[in-house]
């Protein structure tokens, strides 16, 4: 499985380490709805098909991408830095 | 002043090596400078860090992925978006935080935490070509550019120095470890160590 990094271009995945599903959406810390912690810290879709996740490119330039990644066949559909303010004028070696 | 020891000790044993059949094809040698820093811009400041760089080491270098440049003395090359590993003369990391304003970027001296290995000579490419997934051909890697990856973990900031020659960026602790995969992988070719 490769990752194309927007900064190094097309790297294996044992450069890489996964930091998540980027789906989820953090509760208002104020609010003490228990079903919407419960899901937030617990329950995961699994989904067969794409799914939105953070990588990071631990083993090069270690930045944190946000990428669509089909989980059926490994394919990264779309890739960007997780930090948006990189993706202006960002290009691959 | 502290004497510092090279990290290879006893696993630097200058000579010649392995298959000698057609001479040495590559030399292997240590070239840690004598400071190293990295320089990392705040978002958005870059160019600022750039222009910085180029004012302590005459070296300029557009803000673009791998780029890099390498002059007399002095070493510089891309490792993260608005990262730098900045190479030099003692002194060098000094002379960084003087010239980077609080509001550009930092700057934090790693000279006693990476050493620098040199593979230099006609199969320089096919010997690291082994160890790393990354095109070493002179099209997609020119001279004065840097990659940064590992090896098997071992993190490796590497900077091709001049035509057939690459300076490799390891952590200092990991510098015996991969210097002696660096020789076991040039047993096919031959390699002299000095």
């Amino acid at each position: 499985m490769l990752i194309p990094c927007p900064h190094c271009g097309p790297r294996d995945v044992s450069e890489f380490s996964y930091q998540g599903d980027a789906t989820r959406t953090r509760p208002d810390p104020a609010s003490t709805d228990m079903k919407a912690w419960h899901d937030y810290v617990y329950n995961r879709p699994n989904p067969a098909g794409p799914h939105r996740e953070y990588w990071q490119h631990a083993g090069g330039c270690r930045v944190h991408l946000l990428l669509t990644r089909d989980t059926l066949t490994h394919e990264v559909q779309a890739v960007a830095f997780a930090r948006a303010g990189l993706n202006e004028g960002a290009g691959k070696p | 002043m502290v004497e510092r020891v090279s990290p290879l000790g006893e696993a630097f044993r200058p000579g010649t090596y392995g298959n000698l059949a057609e001479g040495p094809g590559v030399t292997l040698t240590e070239a840690t400078p004598a400071a190293i820093a990295e320089a990392s811009a705040f978002p958005g400041s870059t160019e600022p860090l750039l222009a910085a760089i180029e004012t302590v080491t005459g070296l300029s270098l557009p803000a673009t992925p791998g780029a890099g440049a390498v002059g007399d003395g002095a070493a510089v090359f891309a490792i993260g978006p608005g990262r730098y590993l900045v190479s030099g003369a003692e002194g060098l990391s000094a002379s960084l935080q003087a010239a980077v304003a609080l509001d550009i970027g930092t700057v934090t001296d790693l000279s006693h935490g990476r050493a620098a290995l040199r593979i230099a000579g006609p199969r320089a490419e096919w010997v690291l070509a082994k160890l790393f997934a990354l095109d070493f051909s002179p099209a997609a890697f020119p001279v004065g550019e840097g990659r940064a990856t590992a090896h098997h973990d071992v993190f490796a900031h590497i900077q091709r120095t001049g035509g057939d020659q690459f300076d490799i960026y390891v952590f200092r602790s990991f510098a015996r470890a991969f210097w002696q995969e660096l020789c076991a992988a040039a047993e096919e070719t031959g390699y002299e160590v000095g």
